[in-house]
């Protein structure tokens, strides 16, 4: 087999070459090695930016720079006046990459559809445990399994999902990339010649680029797919130089040896910024991070106590020394590139006298609190802990005396989730879909409490909003529920909200077409390189 | 002879389970669990924790995983990440090239500085040739090697912008592994410049992996040199006449080398620990940096995996120097 | 420290060996050696320094200065005297912490220069001494060990044990300890036969003296050295493990974990990355200069020569 692969990728560089003379050649400079080239098993976007975002495509995509759905390879789409039936018009003629390893023989219809989903769910399937250890997370994690009743093929073009309730963000999470569509003839293929690992390690799809090869830990190398149905792509190659320093990877564009990287140290964004070859894209990132109270123990189960605490940080300044500036302070649990945000919410105050008086108020003196900080950088906290000493000097000042914990991330996840957890935790999350309901229903409904409702906050008020959002498909309604339940979460500080992280992109002048996505994933689509 | 190797061997037998052992115990002792890891911030309900925990068959007791574990060893197989869902061995393979070839170029680097060093110093012994030498040898030895390859980023790549930062080769040159040795990949693929780029990205790893087996080998030839200089045999030579690097390369440079090349076998276990600083600041995309990565995502599988073939690789290493020895120096074998 | 321990060693040295005067005559030839007593010292300097670091030390180490952040050294333009060394990205004075910092990395040395070598001396007494069976499961334990390179089992350990400074000393300790039982072992195992010992079994003496009152002391010269590298050796792992975020946590100022929150500045902030390891060279530097003389104050063999 080894051989067989060797053999392939020569004749993949010879083709290379052949054209090497006037090839025009993408550098992205990724953090990371991919898990995996299978979308459906991974939850990572560093997974996701090299398999789904490159060589698939999905029934609906987001639009660029947006978190808009707009036709991907459903060319349109009907819903039942219930909202429990959708039904998908397959957009025609849309072709499978020619590769070197296949040579497909059809176009895409529902077949491939239905393949591509049932496999994540239907344990009798064939390639749901093709590989030792394979798991369906993002399947699993936004409730498919519980909420898809059927999918049916009702001709070659037209694909009828039935599901068992009304879930207004259906659409939205079929652009995320577990639900990236397959070739089932290539999937046929694989398991008659016994080689199902293959489909994890060179994917096959309908998108823009075209798998070549995957050098380990170092490099992964794509050619546009000139029979993409969206138009051709403008460069020729596209290469992501796995390169997991920040530090380095801002070397190397300096140095000429990429054209694009993501996530820039904080510190060294000034610094490319000066750089006259280069550009540096900013955007807020669609993620938060929050300090979560235990509202179920005292005296945290006061909102004055909560109010006054919040009220003693400075989060400028967190933002300040934490991410050099490269973050805004946050006052709503949603970030401000989603739809629903709602600017009219007023932050608490910092205000340390203020907050000490609050403090008293309420009866509360010699307070001893922890806070937990994480043990790892996240986009949206790069560092926990600094941010934690911070809080803690601050808290000092009105009296409170903070111990600071911390325990290994996956203890940290775990134990955080607790009802009966002693102290405040720091925590954050990144959106998946761009969908208000991803986060304020996720971190703050009753039912995630002991879950991802770190704060085991249940309001009752603020719970039904969230479940009649959920109900319609009217944006509009859904939009006014929304940022009623901001203005309830203010209210009850159940989080201090501190920061949404901005996402910097820098680039190398010549790259044009580059748009920064909210939902933190890197696209190549439409991008060229002036010469 | 034929017992010698026998001996041997049967000592690497208990001592390999015992590495087993060791390798799956610990990881079973971790704290957190890599199915929860698997999902980050989103938590998991229980159903669906305990239905991954048994799939990959964390929820049986300790003793059935590691008989499992051990049966798959003998037919080779190593287990699979669970980040990746690749075989481990297959990774294994796929990565173990570079860190050999990295390891070889710093010992072969070490050799050809450090015993010319090493000689030079004791046949010049107190001045300040021996000095300098032995001074350079004696930080060398001290040095912080995660350190020292930053430093080097910094001014080679950096502020010279001589060497390129990290990687193993241009990303201009591609072509298939053939060996897995970029060096020799790159001369094969016939590709103009592919070779230079290759050594461009080579030195600087290289420099910072040997300086610790380089001071070691400068070090050990010098006193075994001293040793030998001071012997009778070499004493004779001299006062019969004979030319002084006739004396120092032939007579006395032969012996002193037995100690010398034990001292270079022993260096495997260094430089494959020091392949793990490394290769995490040149993101070199061998085992050590494999490991670290690993350790940090408690992908226990890698790590156990890769444990025991990295025991594995430097076992087999030290009976190869054993057996070698032993064919050079035969009052050891008994 | 290992000073101390080797003077404190050196009557019973003479006990066993009879040199004219074991003191003078072991600072005699480690005064011999120039780079020796440069080494001792520098190590007394940074000693001092570590015990006094309040007093000595010119701001507290966790202290920020949110005004003066990423300062750069005096002599660096914006460089100012209140910051010798600047400071890092928290506005914390780095030489301040670099003071502190020769707290744990002395601290660090001791501990397990300490509990490898009790741990060490002791397998490894009682596998030279009794042999047989007990001798082949410790060696066979010990070859384990040495399977595995150093600092990769000490990076499973402490992800094992969790990370921190006390779990790093643990991992340290235990891969360095292989070394401590090897070479008593092989130093009990020439003395056993030797007529003193013999005569003093004769004589009627029990297990225990013999082992640790009569060939111990002989065996020392050879620990002592070793345990001087070790101490060096530990030092670096634990620096190496901090690096690699295992050892030390932030804001703890041990040398390696503030190299590794130092990483990320590595463009914009030379002294930040640079101070620290150059403490760190210092420091093994001067114990490794000891480690020589020591060797050649202790080791007959290179006496003669």
């Amino acid at each position: 087999m080894k051989k067989l692969t060797t053999l392939l990728a020569a004749t993949a560089l010879a083709s290379m070459m052949a054209s090497a003379a006037w090839s025009k050649t993408l550098v992205y400079c990724s953090e990371g090695s991919p898990e995996g080239f299978d979308p459906g098993m991974y939850t990572a976007g560093t997974t996701f930016d090299a398999s789904s975002r490159t060589v698939y495509n999905r029934l609906v995509e987001f639009k660029h720079g947006s978190t808009e759905i707009e036709p991907g390879l459903a060319e349109s789409w009907t819903v039942s006046d219930d909202g429990t039936v959708y039904t998908f018009k397959l957009r025609p003629g849309v072709k499978f990459q020619t590769t070197e390893f296949f040579t497909p023989t059809r176009e895409l219809n529902a077949d491939d559809v239905i393949f591509s989903f049932e496999r994540q769910y239907k344990e009798d399937n064939k390639w749901n445990k093709y590989v030792a250890g394979a798991s369906w997370e993002y399947f699993a994690g936004m409730g498919f399994p519980e909420l898809i009743k059927s999918i049916e093929k009702v001709d070659d073009l037209t694909v009828k999902f039935t599901l068992n309730r009304p879930e207004a963000p259906f659409l939205a999470n079929l652009g995320m990339d577990f639900a990236s569509i397959l070739s089932k003839e290539y999937a046929d293929k694989l398991e008659a010649d016994g080689k199902m690992e293959l489909m994890n390690q060179q994917p096959l799809g309908t998108g823009p680029y075209t798998f070549v090869a995957y050098q380990a830990d170092a490099a992964i190398r794509y050619k546009a797919n000139p029979d993409y149905w969206g138009g051709a792509q403008k460069i020729d190659d596209l290469v992501f130089a796995i390169t997991t320093d920040a530090a380095v990877r801002a070397q190397k564009l300096k140095a000429g040896e990429c054209h694009i990287m993501p996530y820039p140290n904080a510190a060294d964004v000034s610094g490319l910024k000066e750089d006259p070859n280069l550009t540096v894209l900013e955007q807020e990132g669609l993620n938060v991070a929050y300090l979560a109270y235990n509202t179920l123990v005292a005296p945290f189960d006061k909102v004055e106590v909560r109010k006054a605490l919040n009220m003693a940080v400075n989060k400028q300044a967190i933002v300040d020394a934490v991410f050099q500036g490269a973050a805004t302070v946050a006052k709503n649990p949603i970030p401000p590139t989603m739809w629903s945000y709602n600017d009219a919410v007023e932050d608490d105050k910092y205000d340390p006298e203020a907050a000490k008086k609050m403090l008293e108020d309420a009866g509360v003196s010699g307070l001893k609190m922890k806070i937990w900080a994480m043990p790892v950088a996240r986009p949206y906290m790069l560092n926990a802990r600094r941010a934690a000493e911070l809080m803690q000097a601050d808290l000092a000042k009105i009296g409170v005396e903070v111990e600071i914990v911390s325990y290994e991330w996956a203890e940290y996840l775990k134990l955080s989730s607790d009802k009966n957890r002693d102290g405040a935790v720091i925590l954050g999350w990144t959106g998946d879909n761009g969908d208000p309901d991803n986060f304020l229903d996720t971190l703050l409904g009753c039912d995630a409490v002991g879950g991802n409702n770190r704060a085991q906050w249940c309001n009752k008020e603020f719970d039904d909003l969230m479940t009649k959002a959920k109900a319609t498909a009217d944006v509009a309604e859904r939009t006014k529920y929304y940022e009623e339940a901001q203005v309830i979460f203010k209210k009850e500080a159940p989080w201090n909200t501190i920061d949404h992280s901005l996402v910097a992109v820098p680039m190398n002048k010549k790259v044009t077409g580059f748009v920064m996505d909210p939902l933190g994933i890197h696209r190549f689509d439409g991008v060229d390189i002036a010469e | 002879m034929l017992r010698f190797i026998l001996g041997r061997l049967a000592v690497l037998i208990p001592t390999f389970i015992g590495v087993s052992i060791i390798a799956f115990s610990f990881i079973r002792l971790l704290p957190g669990d890599p199915v929860m890891l698997m999902s980050g911030e989103r938590v998991m309900s229980p159903e669906r924790h305990a239905e991954l925990m048994n799939q990959l068959g964390l929820d049986r007791p300790m003793y059935a995983q590691y008989l499992d574990y051990l049966g798959g060893l003998l037919t080779g197989d190593f287990g699979s990440s669970i980040v990746t869902k690749r075989p481990v061995l297959d990774d294994f393979m796929q990565l173990f090239p570079a860190t050999l070839e990295l390891s070889l170029c710093a010992i072969i680097l070490a050799v050809c500085l450090g015993i010319p060093a090493g000689v030079l110093a004791a046949v010049k012994r107190g001045s300040w040739i021996d000095q300098t030498v032995m001074g350079a040898a004696l930080v060398g030895y001290s040095m912080p090697i995660f350190w020292w390859g930053l430093l080097l980023i910094i001014f080679f790549s950096g502020y010279l912008g001589w060497t390129p930062v990290s990687g193993r080769i241009s990303l201009m040159y591609f072509f298939p592994p053939v060996t897995g040795f970029m060096l020799i990949d790159s001369l094969l693929s016939g590709q103009a410049g592919a070779f230079k780029s290759a050594v461009s990205y080579l030195i600087l790893p290289t420099i910072v992996l040997a300086t610790i087996p380089l001071a070691v080998i400068a070090r050990q030839t010098r006193s075994a040199m001293l040793e030998v200089l001071g012997e009778d045999y070499v004493r004779t030579a001299r006062s019969k006449g004979l030319a002084p690097l006739r004396v120092v390369g032939v007579h006395a440079l032969r012996n002193a080398m037995i100690p010398v090349i034990t001292t270079i076998g022993l260096q495997v276990g260094v430089l494959l620990a020091g392949a793990i600083l490394t290769e995490t600041i040149f993101s070199w995309p061998g085992i050590g940096k494999w490991m670290v990565d690993s350790v940090f995502k408690r992908d226990y599988a890698v790590v156990q995996g890769g444990l025991m073939l990295i025991a594995g690789v430097i076992m087999l290493v030290n009976l190869i120097v054993d057996l070698l020895y032993g064919f050079i120096n035969p009052r050891i074998r008994h | 420290m290992t000073v101390i321990e080797s003077k404190a060693a050196d009557p019973k040295l003479a006990e066993g060996k009879a040199p004219p005067s074991g003191l003078s005559e072991f600072w005699f030839y480690f005064s011999r050696n120039k780079g020796a007593v440069i080494g001792l010292v520098i190590f007394l300097i940074i000693l001092f320094v570590a015990i006094f670091a309040p007093f000595v030390a010119p701001h507290s180490p966790s202290v920020q200065n949110r005004d003066m952040l990423l300062v750069p050294p005096v002599w660096q333009a914006g460089g100012n005297w209140g910051h010798i060394l600047g400071t890092d990205a928290v506005g914390r004075d780095i030489l301040s912490r670099l003071i502190y910092g020769a707290r744990f990395s002395l601290f660090i040395g001791l501990v397990v220069v300490t509990l490898s070598v009790i741990s060490g001396v002791l397998i490894g007494l009682v596998a030279g001494y009794f042999r047989g069976r007990v001798d082949t499961f410790i060696m066979r334990i010990m070859d384990i060990i040495l399977a595995f390179p150093s600092l990769l089992l000490a990076l499973v350990l402490v992800a094992v044990l969790g990370p921190g400074l006390l779990n790093a000393m643990i991992a340290i300790s235990l891969v360095n300890q292989p070394h401590f039982v090897r070479l008593t072992r092989a130093a009990v195992m020439t003395e056993r036969t030797k007529d003193y010992v013999v005569g003093s079994k004769v004589a009627g003496a029990g297990t225990l003296r013999l082992m640790f009152l009569t060939i111990l002391p002989n065996c020392l010269a050879p620990l002592i050295v070793q345990a001087t590298l070790a101490f060096s050796a530990a030092i670096l792992d634990a620096a190496a493990l901090g690096f690699l975020g295992m050892g030390a946590q932030p804001p703890t100022p041990e040398w390696g974990t503030m190299l590794a929150e130092a990483r990320e500045f590595i463009q914009r902030a030379w002294w930040v990355v640079t101070f620290p390891g150059l403490a760190i060279l210092i420091t093994v530097l001067a114990i490794n200069l000891m480690g020589d003389g020591l060797r050649d104050a202790l080791d007959p063999k290179l006496k003669r020569s």
